[in-house]
């Protein structure tokens, strides 16, 4: 750890091969993020962890860092526009906070706080998707579901099952199982899966365990998602 | 019907050697054999490729060209472009559907036909055009509409079709070095023997040759980067996946000049070492297929492919022919290459680059068909010569494909440094308003602009040159091109899936006469975020033909801001159309504005 950059001036160490957003949040610099998780691959789609590098934006969980590197991060244009991708994913899906048992856990509404969202801004899509509840233990909202791909990774790098994949393509990609059916309870998943317990919200949850914290005591409900930096322990009970 | 199903998934799988790198290739075949991709295949695919089902499905989805439901025995899809439509496809596929009893984008309930749209399919200059599972039909007329119809209805296999239907003309209507210069098919390679991979390496440098897919990287850095780099192979990639609307000179390329293309190739294979290079070939030109495959079989023969090419120990280079299935975005060289092994084409994050890290990981050359053709020219009269034609920082010749409101739409090849100006005469076009140059991600370009030149330092071009004369509504050119780049979107990052969704909206917003000054600033605030956050090209520009058109045709926008104040874009009168329909009814009190004025 002897080579430097900074992070808004703060000079961050980091090791070889490591990506600026795993050198932040080592040094204890948060970065907003939905698709990356310290366990898995980097995917760089959710954008959410966009910085700017050297005056060019740059997804931070992709981009290695290299020494002397400057990088804005808690700038009020690149929260205005992580806020809007927030935003975005608000009214692409269907999410009704209140009703959600991930709700004070979940990393959709706990960024969208720290963004200081007050509104969706964008007109809904009300998009017509299905719930899967086949599975014995598990339910499947794709309502919820943002896309990031962490079950696919966590399925196909940790459970080896690749139960989940997404297909579709633009507006219309969408999380797909294993299975013929297209029915999770048709595919080989189990509630001890991995892929089931890094859903960042409240697509994948398991079935008949409501309120086992009550609202209030929540996650995010104690301190908000940028105090934990990487919220990564506190929300997956691994 | 499975028992056939398998046998047919079985021999298929076996001609692509069982690797699931092909399997966009596999898909694609059984598609053309099947009609469509039923489960049972799949199943099949499964089994015998090893993969996990929602690896096959996730490819499946992502192509438009493949189904996994059925779409009919015959699938017609018709060009979308802003070019078919100035043609009047929008009245003869309302034409076809009323024909047809059939409903656009859905399967007629006989399960017998299809009819839809898709993004541009490179027949501009002999449009309005479509695709007939997957083959291409030109000049569509009302009796020619009638015609298929009949064909359809009749269950007339496609190869029984007149066959003048599926002609596709070069319409080229100016030549210059590339066009008009004669070169045996062995020339350039000789050429290259005589003078080493250095050698020819150094005459592609001082050619000063550009890259032609618009972004203008030199091609000397780039195969001289891919040489220099390790790798336990290294690979040529042509990149014919020429899905920019308005884009249509890789067509003639590969038509009438496909010799220098693959000439082109293995010279770049000569420099970097390769030994297996793959044209990339877009589905929509299905058609050049056999006539590409023949010209390769004819290189072999001639040992200008295959083993020790003309002799030269260890010279050994062979081309595969890859075929997309119906997605713009692969045009981005590592969602191509995404493509080529079998994957959803998604584009890479980058660095690393396909110079070092490109196809199976290995340094790969991607290049332009074009760009390609130009290095077999330069291999054989030197790169000095080249670098003489053009502008300075531009060397050479470009082909435009021009095509909107002229008298000679086609392929005109210019040295760099024309004009707008000069193509429009030469074109025969007159009372022009606009050009949009390369494309809907490219430059529009007003009359008071028409002195400019296409040039990399100027109007960079793929090759797009689309003609509005002062009848058109720039307005309604530009929301074309937005809901090119919904439909184009390979959904992959957040802004692009669905900041393109939200400015289509906001455009048809404006269409409906709902805007205000209000939506004017949300689509510039989109420009920012599609611009800086996007995760490729594709993103990045889709805000571009708005932002151009209100730069230069503001009045087309204002006459649509027709409130001064915020209006929502649902509109209480619109929705309650659907219930004026059920009950029949469309009388003042079915209206809410006589509703509203009744309140108190």
């Amino acid at each position: 750890m002897s080579a430097t950059f900074t992070i808004d001036g703060k000079p961050v160490p980091y090791a070889e091969g490591q990506t600026i957003i795993q050198a932040a949040l080592a040094a204890g610099v948060y970065i907003p993020h939905l698709c990356y998780h310290p366990d898995f691959k980097p995917h760089g789609s959710c954008r959410v962890c966009t910085v700017k590098v050297d005056g060019r934006e740059t997804a931070s969980c992709t981009m290695r860092a290299e020494p002397g590197m400057v990088v804005e991060n808690d700038t009020p244009p690149l929260n205005d526009q992580r806020r809007a991708l927030v935003q975005m994913l608000f009214v692409e899906g269907n999410h009704f906070c209140p009703s959600c048992e991930k709700s004070g856990s979940c990393k959709l509404q706990a960024t969208a706080y720290d963004l200081g969202m007050m509104s969706p801004h964008y007109d809904h899509f009300y998009p017509d998707r299905p719930v899967d509840a086949s599975h014995p233990e598990l339910l499947l909202d794709f309502n919820r579901c943002i896309l990031c791909s962490l079950c696919v990774r966590a399925s196909r790098d940790v459970d080896g099952r690749s139960a989940f994949a997404l297909s579709g393509r633009g507006i219309r990609t969408r999380l797909i199982v294993n299975a013929k059916s297209g029915r999770l309870a048709d595919t080989d998943v189990t509630a001890g899966d991995r892929a089931v317990h890094v859903c960042p919200v409240g697509a994948i949850l398991p079935k008949r365990r409501g309120f086992a914290v009550p609202i209030g005591r929540r996650v995010f409900d104690l301190k908000p998602l940028s105090a934990y930096v990487d919220a990564t322990e506190a929300i997956e009970d691994r | 019907m499975n028992v056939a199903i398998e046998s047919t998934v079985d021999s298929i799988i076996e001609r692509y050697r069982s690797d699931s790198g092909n399997l966009v290739q596999i898909l694609r075949e059984v598609q053309e054999a099947c009609d469509w991709i039923p489960p049972e295949a799949i199943d099949r695919i499964e089994r015998r490729l090893r993969l996990p089902r929602t690896k096959i499905e996730g490819v499946a989805g992502f192509y438009s060209f493949l189904y996994t439901r059925p779409r009919g025995r015959y699938r017609v899809l018709w060009s979308d472009n802003i070019t078919d439509r100035m043609l009047g496809s929008m009245e003869l596929i309302d034409h076809m559907c009323r024909e047809l009893w059939v409903e656009r984008g859905k399967t007629s309930e006989d399960g017998l036909v299809s009819v839809a749209t898709t993004s541009c399919t490179g027949m501009c200059d002999q449009g309005p055009a479509l695709l007939v599972n997957n083959h291409a039909i030109t000049r569509l007329t009302r009796a020619r509409v009638n015609e298929i119809c009949t064909l359809i209805r009749d269950r007339t296999p496609l190869t029984d079709w007149p066959a003048g239907y599926f002609r596709v003309d070069d319409n080229v209507r100016r030549q210059d070095v590339m066009l008009a210069t004669e070169l045996d098919p062995g020339a350039s390679l000789m050429a290259a023997l005589a003078r080493g991979a250095e050698g020819l390496l150094a005459e592609i440098r001082r050619s000063n040759l550009r890259g032609r897919g618009g972004a203008g990287f030199s091609t000397g850095m780039k195969w001289e980067a891919c040489r220099n780099a390790t790798g336990s192979e290294h690979y040529v990639v042509c990149n014919a996946d020429e899905g920019e609307p308005g884009t249509f000179k890789d067509r003639v390329l590969l038509s009438s000049y496909a010799d220098r293309v693959l000439a082109g190739m293995t010279l770049a294979a000569f420099v970097v070492g390769a030994r297996k290079g793959f044209i990339y070939l877009r589905g929509e030109y299905r058609y050049l297929q056999d006539h590409l495959h023949a010209v390769l079989a004819h290189r072999r023969n001639r040992n200008l492919l295959g083993a020790g090419i003309l002799g030269r120990t260890g010279f050994d280079f062979d081309i595969e022919i890859h075929m997309g299935a119906g997605a713009y975005v692969c045009g981005e060289e590592s969602a191509l290459i995404e493509s080529l092994e079998g994957k959803r084409g998604t584009p890479r994050n980058r660095p690393p680059f396909p110079v070092t890290c490109g196809y199976l990981g290995q340094p790969t050359v991607v290049n332009n068909v074009e760009t390609f053709a130009a290095a077999a020219l330069i291999a054989k009269h030197g790169g000095a010569w080249y670098a003489g034609i053009g502008t300075a920082k531009s060397a050479g010749t470009k082909i435009l494909c021009v095509s909107g409101d002229c008298a000679r739409p086609g392929i005109y090849e210019y040295p760099f440094g024309v004009t707008v100006r000069e193509v429009l005469s030469d074109c025969g076009a007159t009372d022009t308003q606009a050009v949009q140059i390369s494309g809907p991600s490219g430059t529009c370009v007003p009359e008071r602009e028409f002195d400019r030149r296409v040039a990399f330092e100027d109007l960079p071009t793929a090759g797009a040159f689309m003609v509005f004369d002062h009848r058109r509504d720039m307005f309604e050119v530009a929301r074309n091109f937005v809901h090119f780049f919904v439909r184009e979107s390979c959904g992959f990052c957040t802004p692009c899936r669905v900041g393109t969704s939200l400015l289509k909206n906001m455009m048809d917003k404006l269409a409906a006469g709902h805007g205000s000054p209000y939506d004017f600033n949300e689509i510039e605030k989109m420009n920012v975020i599609l611009k800086s956050m996007s995760h490729c090209g594709l993103g990045q520009s889709a805000c571009n033909p708005v932002l151009d058109t209100i730069a230069k045709f503001r009045p087309t926008y204002q006459r649509r801001l027709e409130h001064e104040e915020f209006r929502p874009a649902f509109d209480l009168d619109r929705a309650l159309a659907a219930a004026r329909r059920m009950t029949g009814r469309d009388d003042e009190q079915a209206h809410f504005d006589a509703l509203s004025e009744e309140m108190p």
